[in-house]
């Protein structure tokens, strides 16, 4: 075994399970309880990853969210490959394969490296802007240099292979974070019987108690933690959730959490188990206990591996029994992070100094352990520079004024491996900003707490600038109460240990407000001081960018890229944001923060997608038919959530030899379509017909029960939006059809005119689109099929007149025929129920098949409909065109007593005025050409660019009835231009001329369908 | 995404079941053939856009179908009252204005 940084004793992990890992392919041990990042030190791992614009050598600096650098492309397999992974919040599991994310040819030897100036020149501050902008055609090369140099991972090429799920919750208290706060607020809200969810974004509760020495109630603080715990779990309306990241806090107090269920098993989750949860969680009132970030000191030099954050030199030692060097030169502004040379002293190694940049030191509690350990302090003092390239070989100490603006002293070279730094804590503020709520600077914090609740509540502990145990205890409670009340419960009494927990009050010497350690050359000429590390951002590049005259501090970002990352910021903001305010001569509250915005971790997109994915991405909807379609091998089209045949190719024909046979079936024979999709509204009321027609633009009133009416339904702005037949039923019974894709919209508005402008209106109104099975037989033989299907009734033309519909059986089935057409031709639509919809279709296609009785799609349909010049609602129109302008005058009624919604916006100037565009038909001057739909028309195909535009093909064809191409299009003023030539120019240069004429191609007197 | 009580069902829902369809307070005039363009202009295409309360029609989709007004402030997407179709508001951002004085 090698984990040469492994203490014998101590720390949570598990000596009996060892484990092995790979990293960059080679094998290492590790043990069950290790994060990656702790098992990588153990391990002696200096080098993680290359910067991303300087390409240097980087180490692990954090122990959580906040790590900017060791970020680790994970997965076994190429389908279980997930990119963006901090080493230091990934569980340790056996036979976990990571790669850094950084680097090429290879980490500790980065060719990017050597080639480091010229990155450097690349890439100043605002590289995005000054350097990539010009010449635009040179994009893609930069692009692809900037991504193979930048570590930004990659995706799986292949299909992730595990399942996600969605949890919806609904809580009275979410208690976000279980550190000694959080638990304390829990303890109370779980008492008063409020369902409780409490998450944690690390695999076990304890918050900064999992790698503390402090005792609580006399004992060992995670004692203390396990007790919480267990009540916790007792209580029945109690959720636990670690592993379980709040990642956004959105209105209304709805939460987003991503738990890990299986990420610290195996590289895949175990068979019938969801890899991750996202829980999407409405509460009556959360309390945020997110606690805080170190906050490093910016100091030349300071991103050579092995310059660390105190606090996490502290949580490997005391949680991983791990230490992650042998000589330790630590830099406080405060106290608190004695802790981390206490803790180093414990370890065995050694402690070369404590630079303290307080001119008075620490507190005499903390000043007199280091005493008593023999620790050196030096006060009044700071690490200006680090010496070493792949690791901390030696700093300099210098002496420091009382302000931290100058260096007083000389240098001081001390050798050492490893620095830690702590400028104080930053409080983690993200969830509270995701609301709206503004941070407010607090001197006395150093940071920016959050300001004006937005929402539903509370924060307590290190969030509000609170870092002392006893407080976060006491004021976790307290906040738990409140909670408590506030979501209308009842505080438990008579409990013996109520009250908050007790634990040793420590007092402390005041930090110092100190981010960025003068150096005794100015900042441009330093060694590079490194404020966000994972975007290489410098306190000279931050200097440059307000120099340049960035003076908000969201632009400072933006240009200088500070922030960007997976980390977000996490360490580095106020470091920037407190450089960017003395560069203006500003103070922080005068310059702001930039606020931050879901998500707080980056989340999967499996998670986000849950089961929302193939099939169930978006639901699909079939007819009773589906499956005789797929059988006799239709090709689909889908039409609005509709799977509908677009056509049924035979083997060994070409879609327009298909389209050519079933067309000419229809006009020779007949054809059958499945019609079910189409959108059916049955109406009913007393009132029924008078809102007919103040909803369609033609008249109403006297359609006779057995009778069915054509209609155009218009917006206010007398634009067609929707049209359809409507049956009279009986005296107060309707039903309407809309288009396929119109039907909840029609229905919608149909709803919203009755609710809100015609209340008085007794109408009612349901969709019933499911509840039929409609087939179209269609052509010369239709009577003779359905003669042959129908049990009862007389089908000829004196007794069943075009344009009637009648209660028919058929095969013992009770159904509605219409005799309406949508091709031109006599046609029938034999309504059932739904479920009866394929019995009937197979006889329909049994006893039509002496007649060839031919099934088509959609889009034959459409040639069809188009030799007749019939619209499609949609297709043939955009929104912009009124009855009129379809030539379809006819279908509107100018007589009626009421204004039905369109007629005021026909009116219009604008919709009167002579030059609109018109619907017409064209004829191609070369019977066999096409026009591409969508080509725009023009006078002169020689009129130089721009061209005057007159209109646009809508639909377009080869009518195999006619021989010859036919379309409908939009022309300019085209009614009064019949029989002109106009020209439609193709990207290839050519102009395809065609003549302008009716767009009724066939049968312009309607015999066919009347006979 | 919001939490959103519908005055029919008498519940919250969540606002996947319902969508937002416009201004609400616009009714359609009474005698639409005797208004001007610039009236019938007015009452197609102009809708207020105010920083603060807004008065809303929303529609239960997929609930009971049904439409209501809804009181919001734009600002913060807080929702300060539903209300039935023909029901007018209590709170507006004249009344805001006023309480906003008084509280000073």
């Amino acid at each position: 075994m090698s984990q040469q940084n492994r203490l014998k004793s101590g720390g949570r992990i598990a000596r009996n399970c060892q484990i092995n890992f790979s990293y960059n392919n080679q094998s290492y041990p590790g043990f069950v309880g290790d994060t990656l990042a702790s098992a990588m030190l153990a391990n002696g791992i200096d080098i993680v990853g290359r910067s991303f614009k300087y390409s240097r050598p980087r180490g692990i600096v954090g122990a959580g969210a906040e790590e900017p650098n060791a970020i680790m492309q994970l997965g076994a397999t190429e389908a279980t490959q997930v990119p963006n992974v901090r080493a230091t919040q990934q569980e340790l599991f056996n036979g976990l394969v990571a790669t850094s994310t950084n680097g090429w040819p290879n980490v500790d030897f980065d060719m990017m490296g050597a080639l480091g100036s010229i990155g450097a020149k690349m890439m100043p501050p605002g590289f995005y802007y000054k350097t990539f902008m010009y010449p635009k055609s040179m994009w893609s090369s930069y692009e692809k240099y900037i991504r193979k140099a930048a570590g930004l991972g990659r995706s799986p090429r292949e299909s992730d292979p595990d399942r996600y799920d969605h949890y919806n919750q609904h809580a009275d208290i979410v208690i976000v974070g279980a550190g000694p706060a959080g638990l304390s607020a829990a303890l109370v809200a779980a008492r008063s019987g409020a369902r409780v969810i409490i998450a944690d974004e690390q695999a076990e509760f304890g918050g900064s108690l999992l790698d503390s020495t402090a005792l609580i109630d006399g004992e060992p603080a995670m004692q203390w933690v396990t007790k919480v715990v267990a009540e916790l779990a007792a209580c029945p309306e109690v959720l636990m959730l670690p592993r379980a990241t709040v990642n956004g806090y959105h209105d209304h107090n709805f939460l987003t959490i991503h738990e890990r269920c299986t990420d610290h098993i195996a590289d895949r989750a175990p068979t019938n188990t969801s890899k991750q949860r996202m829980h999407r969680v409405r509460s009556r009132w959360v309390v945020l206990a997110t606690g805080s970030h170190e906050r490093p000191l910016v100091f030349a030099n300071n991103d050579v591996p092995g310059c660390m954050l105190a606090a996490a030199v502290s949580t490997y030692i005391n949680r991983y029994a791990v230490v992650p060097g042998n000589q330790l030169v630590l830099m406080t502004t405060n106290d608190n992070a004695y802790a981390a040379a206490f803790d180093w002293h414990a370890a065995g190694r050694e402690v070369v100094a404590i630079v303290d940049t307080r001119s008075g030191g620490a507190g005499v509690q903390v000043a007199d352990k280091a005493k008593s350990l023999g620790i050196r302090v030096i006060s009044g003092a700071a690490v200006v520079e680090v010496q070493g390239s792949k690791r901390v070989a030696s700093v300099s100490v210098s002496a420091l004024n009382s302000v931290g603006d100058k260096l007083t002293g000389t240098l001081e070279q001390l050798k050492c491996d490893t620095l830690a730094s702590s400028g104080g804590w930053s409080p983690a503020i993200h969830l509270s900003c995701h609301t709206g709520s503004r941070p407010v600077w607090s001197d006395q914090v150093i940071g920016f707490i959050p300001g004006k609740t937005v929402q539903k509540q509370l924060v307590v502990g290190a969030i509000n600038g609170t870092f002392d145990l006893h407080s976060c205890l006491a004021d976790g409670t307290a906040t738990g109460e409140q909670a408590v009340l506030n979501a209308g419960f009842k505080l438990a009494s008579g409990s013996a240990d109520s009250g908050a927990a007790s634990t040793e009050i420590v007092t402390e010497n005041p930090p110092m407000a100190l981010y960025h350690i003068p150096h005794p050359k100015p900042t441009s000429r330093a060694p590079k001081q490194f404020v966000d590390l994972q975007n290489d951002v410098t306190a000279a590049g931050i200097e440059m960018a307000t120099l340049e005259g960035f003076e908000s501090i969201e632009h400072v970002k933006r240009y200088t890229a500070m922030g960007f990352g997976t980390d977000q910021g996490k360490m580095g903001n106020i470091n920037g944001m407190a450089i960017a305010a003395k560069s203006m001569r500003k103070t922080i509250p005068e310059t702001g923060t930039t606020i931050f915005r879901p998500n707080y971790t980056p989340v999967t997109f499996g998670a986000i997608a849950g089961r929302h994915c193939a099939g169930l991405f978006d639901p699909m909807r079939f007819s009773a038919m589906h499956e005789w379609h797929m059988e006799n091998g239709a090709l689909f089209e889908d039409v609005g959530n509709w799977k509908r045949p677009w056509y049924f190719p035979q083997a060994g024909e070409s879609m327009q030899q298909a389209l050519e046979r079933e067309c000419l079936a229809v006009r020779e024979s007949a054809g059958v379509l499945d019609a079910s999709t189409l959108g059916k509204i049955d109406i009913q009321g007393p009132d029924a017909r008078e809102f007919l027609g103040r909803v369609y633009a033609n008249a109403w009133a006297k359609l006779a029960i057995g009778k069915c009416r054509y209609g155009l339904m218009c917006g206010e702005d007398g634009m067609v939006f929707d049209d359809g037949v409507t049956a009279c039923l009986a005296e107060n019974h309707f039903i309407m059809t809309t288009t396929t894709g119109g039907a909840a919209r029609v229905l919608e508005w149909l709803e919203i005119y009755q609710q809100t402008e015609w209340p008085e209106l007794d109408v009612y109104f349901n969709t019933v689109t499911d509840h039929f099975s409609t087939v179209t037989v269609t052509g010369p033989k239709a009577r003779k099929i359905l003669e042959a299907v129908v049990d009862d009734i007389d089908l000829s033309n004196d007794a069943f007149k075009y344009m009637d519909w009648k209660v028919a059986t058929v095969q013992g089935i009770p159904a509605r025929i219409f005799r309406i057409s949508f091709t031109g031709e006599l046609s029938f639509e034999i309504n059932v129920q739904a479920n009866y919809g394929l019995r009937i279709w197979q006889a329909v296609m049994e006893k039509g098949a002496a007649y060839n009785l031919t099934p088509y799609g959609t889009e034959t349909m459409h040639i069809l409909r188009a030799e007749k010049g019939f619209i499609i609602a949609g297709q043939d129109t955009d929104g912009s065109v009124h009855p009129y302008d379809l030539g379809m005058g006819w279908a509107v009624s100018t007589k009626k007593a009421f204004s039905f919604i369109g007629k005021r916006g026909m009116q219009r100037a604008d919709c009167v005025k002579e030059d609109r565009k018109q619907m017409v038909g064209l004829k191609t001057k070369d019977p066999l050409q096409v026009i591409p739909e969508g080509s725009q028309a023009v006078n002169d195909p020689n009129q130089p660019i721009p061209m005057t535009m007159l209109g646009h093909v809508t639909s377009s064809y080869y009518s195999a009835c006619l021989g010859h191409s036919i379309a409908m299009a939009f022309i300019r003023n085209g009614h009064n231009r019949m029989g002109e030539t106009v020209f439609y120019p193709q990207p290839d240069g050519t102009a395809i001329e065609a003549i302008i004429c009716s767009p009724i191609f066939l049968d312009p007197k309607g015999e066919r369908q009347n006979v | 995404m919001f939490y959103i009580y519908c005055p029919h069902c008498e519940e919250h829902r969540e606002e996947e079941e319902f969508h937002a369809a416009g201004e609400a307070h616009i009714p359609r005039p009474l005698d639409p053939d005797q208004c001007t363009d610039q009236e019938w202009g007015e009452y197609l295409f102009f809708r207020n856009n105010p920083r603060g309360i807004h008065h809303e029609l929303w529609v239960h989709a997929i609930g009971c179908r049904k439409f209501f007004n809804m009181t919001r402030d734009t600002q913060n997407y807080e929702i300060k009252e539903v209300y039935k179709i023909g029901q007018q508001p209590n709170i507006t951002g004249a009344s805001e204005a006023a309480a906003a004085k008084e509280g000073v």
